[in-house]
């Protein structure tokens, strides 16, 4: 057997493993060695086992068996087989886990033992991955131990501390008494700490807040001692005295003063010297700095002073440095709501960083700049986001384009302008805007009678160059239908461009066509055609009165294929089309255009329509294909029947239709579809899964096929089902397509 | 709060993950993915916060990056933490693992994880900043290492031999004219 590797071996090998396969190799042998090393290897050894588990578990491997381990070694008396443990267990172990309540007991041994770095180890498990049981069994060691003399143990006690209290925050009562006598250590460490503890207690409980606003002097004291105090090599950073213990303080004079006149003027003075004295050349003191700004923001201070911050912060927006800038903006974000008049006065550096190439920094100038978007200047501002739109990242364009809907909603200075800026929106990023956009605009042209003819003018104009962008094709589609009227007729406030009608049908055609077309938005180009054939005089009428006579009852289209599939002799263009026809003429009792269609209807309406309207410059339908049927077995039929449709020369429709003579239906049944290279497919969804037996109602699905190159077109379709008891699996390719299929 | 510490490759190999809040093997693994894939598509230029901590808690969350070389270290920390005062903490601790590894570089941090984690033990402990005096961190970290014992030992002695400051032997003695004067010691009577 291949001995064990030392953890430096070990690790080697992982790391020269090629392939994530080989590795894996690597480590589950290894760890084979592991686990029977745990169940009866050396127990001098077994921490050298444990880290290598630790390593493996970094990587993301499977090592809940170290589990016990861990608790096994923390028991041990030696150091550094508990510190191995004590590294497990905040690894491996968590709440969530019942076996983390097992180590409370030599937690608690060992935090009464005396030796300070095994009393150190224990509190830093405690406070990673202490659950409220724990916390509440062990809470009188801790309490001890932040009363006794050394620095080392006493910090870590006070951060334990503020752990407990927030998974247990009944024993703040322990630990608020000591507080108060702990702010007059001279230890950094364990000031930082009883900061922390005191803020920690003070959101928890307002009868603690007040409890502490006595202590707002002591703090002063501390915080003029550290910004009055020359260069000391120990806690500086950058030439700041202990910066961190400083930004603490200045939080929770924050918390202190907040709302509380006499703690404010205690602390005003202070506030006003750290401010005007901080050396900002380095990060350091920009930390302090923000902190303070904040905090004078924050609590009754005197105006002069608040006018001071403001500045400061806007400074800081010109500053070189990005991550300044970020802090600035972030900060000023949040003291819009409470100075809107001191923040708008520096909107314009705001809106210059719109124009960052740091994603981060530009989602908070437009966080900043849609929250300073107010009446007097809602044009300016709608013109730089509307700029900033055309260029941001992906991710931002949504809150984007809503920001700007939400602003003009609530500033439009006229709705003329409103509706510019909504159409503005739409082209730039119509994909993003939010699905209640597209109803908000239709209510909002509707409304504003003395536009319609110049919103239907914008709304063509910009349809005809795009039709991509769907909540802009639903608007545009709606409009057309509504006050197509106006349309035909020449608008001054636009282009004169005379617009023909039959422009106007060719269009809402290509939009019916279009594959990039939602159903929702056909039901709109459908509801509109029917619409402007009412309000457009002309030969269409006749057009239509004409072909009444031909709706014959046709029942269901499914039905009538699967019939003609069967027969295979009936002529194929009339059915469909009479019965879609029926199809269509339902649709106008129906006053919402965008009920469910089903898919078999999408390959015949502008053929119909093209009949309906009767437009000179139609081709005549070309003659219909057969049908052909590809697949048999055991009863169940697959066969496939051909549309071409007019207007798309590229484009083949197959209807696959799945019909099942034998005594047991067919369930599950699934068709897959591949085609050669040069040509397209997409597949529908099919109408069923399931066809019962005895020729029950068959599963039909539609194929598109765009072949622009006229390649000779080969089927290839796979089928599974089951049938008969049994799943059945079948491949076969259809080599007999007709030609006028892809030529 | 720092909700978690990761420290991964320009590849996205983890070197050091702490996290400070309960997560599962499995959510560990993908939050390191996700952190490493936002933290990549970085520009070298841009400011060191990043959003997108969805996956550890609310959207409260930022990441805190600094990539120095070849490795990225990340701190997930919430809005009750300075934003300025995380970079100071990155600038402590990469100094605290340079005193003491001397002149760390990757491969210390890959193959001594335990002692990277105990060194950052002694700097954030339960997600909050506990200590960032270096000298004392470093000074905890002596008192750890007598503890250790015998098995510390060669480990030590390899850094004693680092540390130990043998004199120059001179090459080249140049002795001159030179005066010696023998003192009058009582003790060599």
């Amino acid at each position: 057997m291949v001995p064990s590797l030392k953890l430096h071996d070990f690790m080697e090998e992982i790391r020269g493993a090629k392939t994530q396969a080989q590795e894996r190799e690597v480590i589950q042998k290894e760890c084979a060695h592991i686990r029977a090393s745990f169940r009866d290897g050396d127990p001098l050894q077994r921490h050298r086992q444990l880290t290598k588990l630790l390593y493996v578990h970094m990587l993301g491997y499977p090592a809940h068996f170290g589990q016990m381990e861990c608790l096994k070694l923390i028991a041990s008396p030696r150091f550094i087989d508990k510190r191995v443990g004590y590294l497990g267990a905040m690894l491996l172990l968590d709440e969530r886990h019942d076996a983390h309540l097992l180590i409370t007991n030599s937690i608690k041994n060992d935090l009464s033992q005396g030796i300070q770095p095994v009393q150190g180890l224990a509190l830093c498990t405690l406070s990673t991955m202490g659950s409220a049981e724990m916390c509440r069994d062990l809470a009188t060691e801790v309490e001890k131990l932040l009363l006794q003399p050394g620095p080392y143990v006493r910090k870590k006690a006070i951060l334990t501390a503020v752990h407990m209290v927030r998974k247990a925050p009944e024993l703040s009562d322990i630990f608020l008494p000591l507080c108060a006598k702990l702010l007059h250590e001279h230890h950094h460490g364990i000031l930082l700490g009883t900061i922390t503890l005191i803020m920690e207690l003070c959101e928890r409980s307002p009868a603690a807040l007040r409890h502490f606003r006595k202590v707002v002097p002591k703090l002063v004291q501390i915080l003029r001692t550290l910004v009055t105090t020359g260069y000391s090599t120990e806690h500086s950073i950058s030439g700041i005295s202990d910066p961190f213990l400083q930004v603490q303080i200045l939080r929770l004079l924050r918390i202190l003063g907040r709302n509380h006149e006499k703690s404010s003027e205690t602390m005003n003075d202070l506030l006003a010297q750290v401010a005007t004295n901080t050396d900002t050349s380095r990060n350091a003191g920009s930390a302090v700095l923000f902190e303070t700004v904040l905090t004078i923001m924050d609590i009754h201070s005197a105006a002069g002073l608040r006018v001071l911050a403001v500045n400061i912060l806007g400074r800081f927006l010109l500053n070189s440095d990005k991550n300044i800038r970020y802090v600035a903006l972030t900060s000023l974000l949040k003291l819009v709501k409470s100075d809107h008049s001191a923040v708008q006065r520096h909107r314009p550096t705001v809106v210059e960083c719109l124009r960052e190439s740091d994603a981060s920094l530009s989602r908070r100038a437009l966080e900043l700049s849609l929250a300073l978007v107010n009446s007097s200047n809602v044009r300016s501002m709608t013109q730089e986001l509307q700029a900033f739109l055309e260029s941001c990242p992906p991710d931002l364009r949504a809150d984007c384009a809503s920001g700007i809907l939400l602003a003009a909603e609530r500033f439009a200075p006229t709705k003329r302008w409103h509706i510019d800026t909504i159409l503005h929106v739409l082209t730039t990023a119509g994909t993003y805007v939010r699905d209640d956009a597209v109803a908000n605009l239709t209510q909002l042209i509707g409304g504003a009678q003395e536009l319609h003819a110049y919103s239907v003018h914008r709304l063509y104009h910009a349809l005809a160059e795009d039709i991509s962008q769907q909540p802009l094709v639903q608007v545009a589609t709606w409009c057309i239908g509504e006050y197509g009227d106006f349309l035909l007729e020449n608008c001054e406030e636009t282009e004169p461009l005379q617009v023909e009608e039959e422009e106007v049908m060719a269009l809402l055609e290509k939009v019916l066509q279009s594959h990039m077309s939602l159903p929702a938005t056909r039901g709109y180009a459908l509801t509109a055609l029917m619409k402007l054939s009412t309000r457009i005089q002309g030969d269409t009428e006749a057009a239509i009165l004409e072909k009444m006579p031909l709706v014959e009852h046709g029942g269901p289209q499914t039905d009538e294929e699967a019939k003609e599939s069967r027969d295979d002799t009936a002529p194929v263009p009339t059915e469909p089309q009479t019965s879609k026809l029926l199809d269509l003429l339902n649709l106008l009792d129906d006053t919402s255009g965008d009920t469910q269609q089903p898919p078999s209807l999408n390959p015949s309406p502008e053929g119909a329509l093209v009949h309906l309207l009767d437009l000179p410059c139609a081709p005549p339908p070309p003659a219909p294909i057969p049908n052909l049927k590809v697949f048999e077995r055991e009863g169940v039929q697959l066969n496939l029947s051909f549309t071409r449709p007019p207007g798309t020369p590229a484009l083949l429709l197959i209807t696959v239709t799945t019909t099942n003579s034998s005594e047991d239906e067919v369930t599950h049944f699934i068709c897959q579809a591949a085609v050669p290279k040069s040509v397209q497919l997409q597949l529908e969804a099919p109408s069923g899964n399931t066809v019962p037996a005895q020729d029950g109602p068959p599963i039909t699905q539609l194929f598109r096929i765009l072949n622009p190159n006229k390649a000779p077109l080969r089927l290839k379709l796979r089928l599974t089902y089951n049938h008969f008891g049994q799943s059945v699996q079948e491949i076969f390719e259809v080599n007999n397509l007709p030609v006028k299929t892809w030529q | 709060m720092i909700k978690a510490i990761l420290i991964f490759n320009n590849q996205g190999k983890p070197r050091l993950s702490k996290f400070y809040q309960p997560h599962s093997g499995d959510a560990q693994q993908q939050i390191i993915r996700t952190t490493f894939h936002l933290v990549s598509k970085r520009d070298e230029n841009v400011c060191n916060f990043l959003e997108g901590g969805l996956l550890i808690g609310g959207s409260d969350n930022k990441l805190n990056y600094r990539h120095s070389a070849t490795l990225y270290f990340v701190f997930c920390v919430d809005s009750s933490e300075s934003e300025l005062g995380i970079l100071d903490l990155f600038q402590v601790f990469m100094e605290t693992l340079d005193k003491g590894f001397e002149n760390v570089c990757e491969l210390d941090l890959t193959f001594h994880v335990d002692k990277v984690h105990n060194i950052l033990a002694e700097m954030v402990m339960g997600g909050m900043v506990l200590e960032t005096n270096m000298s004392e961190i470093d000074s905890q970290n002596k008192l750890e290492k007598s503890e250790a014992g015998l098995a510390g030992s060669p480990a030590r002695a390899v850094s004693a031999v680092k540390n130990m400051h043998l004199p120059e032997i001179p090459r080249n003695i140049n002795i001159g004219d030179i005066n010696i004067k023998v003192p009058n010691l009582p003790y060599f009577k």
